[in-house]
């Protein structure tokens, strides 16, 4: 008796499945409540930490959001390369990986993070650059290093650490790695 | 000495078009800031097992515990890795999150329909993982076709001495202390993280990568 009920209420739940599934209002499968749905009014865009919101204006920072990244190079480089000059008073010369004002910002215009898919991924380690972003990078000094710290690394020595070298709470080694919210 | 009050002398005219913050993404855009669009981090690393690749998104930052307890996903946002394979900065493939009813669902790694500022989300969900509650005690974390997912409020693995950033470039201060204070200590995101095979990624040996939110027209 219960499995002719069961069979029952599996043919109606089917049937109704059947029937949303032909809604005309809705361009979804009938299995997944979200495909083919278009999300088009444009929100934020990132690609290496905290370089668009440094080297972009208050005013551009709208803009940035709505360029792709293959045209970022040609619209933002020289701003990104006057903003570089400017943090260092014109000072700027090379920094720790040997680039120039321009060859840095051709780097950083295009905001996209760079990485490997054959070795090691960090930000920053001394040996790899640019490999990836792992949770426990102190992307700030990194940052701080490149942008004051000149050909070797030992300009403005006191903006070139903020002395916050890791996180609040630790990392976990397995997966999902983030640490439990407070 | 006039060399650095040159430097903080620049850094002032400059802050004065409107505050530079250097806070990975945390202070952002006036169309974005305060919204569930707001992006605070991208992450991209080898996971455990050095076969995947890990992503790491995270969105609607300094979260304070009170606020953390009522924090949701945004059933009209998108949340979409962006991921070049080819060296020409335009994306080839996507992972794109959509939160559902209580539940993230993870498309991809795919090929976009189309590439840009506008997102179809394509086929159906590769994973569909529960949202983890600010109470649970432990993750929540779904596995289908070789792909983890986990999404939910989690500690910001931000760290930086912000208020101490802002003393300099607001003439206070000539540099940072030794030692600093995180700012971000004891704040939160809403997160979602992916973990996916490299096989997937039909990589040669780099990425590109980039994280994005959209909204429903």
């Amino acid at each position: 008796m219960k499995k002719n009920i069961t069979y029952s209420i599996i043919g109606l739940c089917a049937l109704t499945l059947a029937f949303s599934a032909c809604r005309k209002d809705k361009n979804n499968g009938p299995t997944d409540p979200n495909t083919g749905e278009v999300f088009s009014v444009a929100g934020d865009q990132v690609g290496r930490p905290g370089i668009a919101t440094v080297f972009v204006s208050a005013a551009d920072k709208d803009m940035f959001n709505t360029t792709v990244p293959s045209v970022m190079g040609a619209a933002f480089q020289s701003k990104f390369q006057t903003q570089l000059q400017a943090y260092n008073g014109g000072l700027y010369t090379t920094n720790l990986l040997g680039l120039t004002d321009s060859q840095f910002t051709g780097v950083l215009a295009t905001d996209v993070l760079n990485v490997s898919t054959t070795g090691k991924t960090t930000y920053y380690d001394g040996t790899n650059v640019l490999t990836g972003r792992k949770l426990d990078d102190d992307v700030i000094d990194v940052s701080l290093i490149l942008v004051f710290g000149g050909p070797d690394a030992t300009k403005n020595p006191t903006l070139t650490s903020d002395h916050v070298d890791h996180n609040d709470k630790p990392f976990s080694a397995s997966f999902p790695y983030e640490a439990a919210p407070w | 000495m006039k060399k650095m009050k040159f430097i903080i002398a620049a850094a002032l005219i400059l802050s004065i078009g409107g505050g530079i913050i250097w806070a990975s993404d945390h202070a952002d855009a006036p169309n974005v800031k305060g919204k569930s669009t707001d992006i605070t981090d991208l992450y991209v690393f080898q996971g455990a097992n050095n076969n995947n690749l890990v992503f790491v998104g995270n969105v609607q930052g300094l979260m304070s515990p009170t606020t953390t307890q009522t924090a949701k996903f945004d059933e009209n946002t998108m949340i979409e890795f962006k991921i070049d394979n080819d060296g020409d900065n335009v994306e080839d493939l996507v992972i794109q999150c959509v939160y559902k009813s209580g539940k993230m669902y993870i498309y991809g790694p795919v090929k976009p329909a189309n590439t840009g500022l506008s997102s179809t989300v394509v086929g159906t969900a590769s994973v569909i993982v529960p949202v983890t509650p600010y109470s649970s005690p432990t993750p929540i974390v779904a596995t289908s076709k070789g792909i983890m997912a986990f999404a939910g409020p989690r500690d910001d693995p931000f760290f930086f001495d912000l208020d101490q950033f802002h003393k300099i470039t607001g003439g206070t201060a000539t540099g940072f202390t030794n030692p600093g204070h995180d700012t971000f200590a004891g704040t939160n995101v809403m997160s979602v993280v992916v973990e996916v095979p490299k096989s997937l990624l039909k990589s040669t040996g780099k990425l590109n990568v980039w994280l994005q939110t959209k909204q429903k027209s």
